[in-house]
């Protein structure tokens, strides 16, 4: 392929520290220029913002084959009288949620057969509340099953979303296989070279940005630079988004928060405005995109050893935030990924600063291609390889209108009303537990307010008695 | 090509764990799912910290006795067998499964069964006794328990008057 020959090629040249950078150029340049005209057909309109309707035929074709494999498997679990498996309408726990008091009252008035006039502080009974509730969440819990991906309700003929769907007909193993040759042998090819061309528009154009002479012009440059290089990155992912609202898109001096499911976020966000990123340097690939960023405009990178002091980082984001002329930050203060049913506890941090929140709310479509990292399973390259394997990657943004720190508010009341507003908007579940729990254990002074809410409950009793 | 799940989990088995159990065949497959998500280390068994990562079970007070429960004595693994035995503790009782089978074995989730998985949970040393101490326990690692020890005597001294 011509897109090889040309990358082998630009290791030929000797790379000394100080032109490196311009060999690096000339060489991508010439790449990108082969592998452009290749695909300028898909990626031109890309750039411009422009839209055959392509995408959206594909999605209508892709919809209607997924109802059709349901139906057949459908028809496949009647065969044999079995219901079909579906996670989320068959449900395993029969009764709802009812408060501690509530509870025991009702299990001590359903034991007993004398009259209750006296109520009794503590009856052997009450272990039956704590024991439900624990079957219960040993079933089914909240918490860990935001940390994997989201079960789907119907098959969407990609082995990797199969946990439980049976009566596979030869018809479905077909197209199946099918759509396997139509992912791996065209999909992936194509969007790999794509995701090239981006990245390394990427390096080349901010390194180029870099030498121009600070002012408006290197400004518009580099942020055009930015947005075409995020946006072909888009298509190389295939990702169909619907921007909401764009009239609350984050401004100059202000942060943007969203919640976090993979990677891909920054990619979204990044490609229709323009931010400057937080991150931890990273070695590698990222590092070298890292630098080269930062020299068309000002990113805030924080070393490995900064990023445990958090007055530090608190001092450096201040800073950013209060030069009007630099760009929205942005921040994911989930602090992990989540699988995009919930949103998960706010780190307060970035909400101690005082700027203008900008809160962004994400909700991708699982059907089509399910974007959460599960970083405990997958690594970055094995990751970016099942991205560019799916179908597409569907999803909705949303810019919710701005919100700032009340008076009375604390940092992490305000954390949980953007918080609040975000789930909302994204029809995610608003969650109080926090992400880290996906690889700490939980802390026991929580453990210890169980306690407290149940003694109270016992002593309470016992109080009003004595003084009657 | 199947699905994952079901190819780890025959159907015999899935027979006969409907046999003992009674739950229906969704409902097993739905907990062989949760059961393998929750089995982090991929071997077809759960130990004590799998049950622990959970954690609104972490946070229960009687948290370290329910995971106690799905272990028989002396083991600290346990299998989709044993998992699916002690779940199937908390079936609604179906009034229509008594006529069932008069000469069986009693099913699982029958009121007796229930209340003696209740008294296991209170019952430490597995003596078929509860004894004063081991009710205290239960009450025991509340706050403020210089407070509420003294009440607390009261209370379990009452309860336990038929001792």
């Amino acid at each position: 392929m011509l897109l090889l020959k040309t990358y082998r090629a630009s290791f030929i040249f000797r790379v000394h520290p100080f032109c490196g950078d311009l060999a690096f150029a000339a060489a991508s340049c010439g790449r990108v220029f082969l592998s452009f005209s290749s695909q300028a057909f898909y990626s031109v309109p890309a750039i411009f913002g422009v839209s055959f309707g392509i995408r959206k035929l594909y999605m209508k074709t892709l919809l209607k084959i997924f109802a059709w494999a349901t139906l057949r498997m459908e028809r496949g679990a009647k065969e044999k009288n079995h219901q079909l498996y579906k996670p989320y309408t068959n449900g395993i726990i029969a009764k709802d949620p009812t408060s501690l008091e509530e509870e025991i009252k009702e299990i001590r008035r359903s034991g007993s057969s004398k009259a209750l006039d006296n109520t009794p502080e503590f009856e052997l009974s009450d272990i039956f509340y704590f024991c439900r509730k624990g079957m219960e969440t040993i079933m089914d819990d909240e918490v860990t099953k935001r940390f994997s991906a989201e079960e789907l309700e119907s098959w969407n003929l990609l082995s990797r979303t199969n946990y439980n769907f049976q009566y596979i007909s030869l018809r479905l193993t077909v197209l199946w296989g099918l759509g396997v040759l139509i992912r791996y042998c065209f999909l992936l090819p194509l969007r790999i070279a794509l995701a090239f061309t981006g990245i390394s528009l990427l390096v080349v154009g901010t390194t180029v940005v870099g030498y121009l002479p600070n002012g408006r012009f290197k400004e518009f440059m580099s942020k055009h630079v930015h947005l075409m290089c995020y946006r072909i990155c888009v298509r190389a992912l295939t990702a169909i988004i619907t921007y909401h609202d764009r009239e609350n898109r984050p401004r100059n001096g202000g942060i943007c928060v969203a919640n976090h499911t993979s990677p891909i976020d920054v990619i979204i966000l990044a490609s229709d405005g323009y931010y400057a990123m937080v991150g931890q340097v990273h070695g590698g690939l990222m590092g070298v995109i890292q630098r080269a960023m930062v020299k068309a405009c000002p990113h805030v990178w924080f070393e490995r050893s900064e990023v445990k002091d958090r007055h530090l980082v608190a001092k450096r984001l201040t800073e950013h935030v209060q030069d009007k002329s630099k760009l929205p930050i942005l921040i994911f203060p989930e602090g992990t990924c989540i699988n995009n049913t919930s949103v998960m506890m706010f780190k307060k941090g970035s909400f101690e600063i005082g700027a203008t929140v900008y809160p962004v709310a994400i909700k991708y479509d699982p059907q089509f291609g399910d974007a959460f990292w599960n970083s405990s399973k997958y690594g970055m390259v094995t990751y970016l390889l099942r991205m560019m394997t799916s179908w597409a990657i569907v999803c909705s943004v949303w810019y919710l209108p701005p919100m700032t720190r009340e008076a009375d508010e604390d940092a992490v009341q305000f954390a949980n009303r953007v918080k609040s507003a975000i789930a909302r908007q994204g029809g995610l579940v608003d969650l109080l537990w926090d992400g880290g729990l996906k690889r700490e254990k939980v802390k026991d002074t929580f453990k210890e307010e169980q306690q407290k809410l149940y003694s109270k409950m016992i002593v309470g009793n016992h109080e009003d008695r004595s003084r009657s | 090509m199947g699905s994952r799940a079901s190819t780890l989990l025959r159907d015999e088995e899935l027979e006969e764990i409907k046999k003992e159990t009674g739950f229906s065949h969704s409902q097993i497959t739905r907990l062989y799912s949760r059961f393998t998500s929750l089995d982090k280390g991929e071997n077809g068994t759960l130990s004590r910290e799998d049950f622990q990562r959970i954690p609104e079970l972490a946070i229960n007070p009687l948290g370290d006795r329910i995971i106690n429960a799905f272990f028989p004595e002396g083991e600290d693994q346990v299998n989709f067998r044993g998992f699916m035995r002690t779940l199937a503790h908390f079936r609604p009782i179906e009034d229509n499964e008594k006529s069932k089978d008069v000469n069986g074995p009693e099913p699982l989730n029958s009121r007796s069964n229930k209340l003696h998985f209740a008294f296991r949970l209170y019952d430490l040393d597995k003596d078929e006794k509860i004894s004063r101490d081991e009710l205290l326990q239960v009450c025991r690692g509340a706050p403020g328990e210089l407070v509420l020890g003294l009440c607390l005597l009261i209370i379990v001294g009452r309860n336990c008057s038929f001792l």
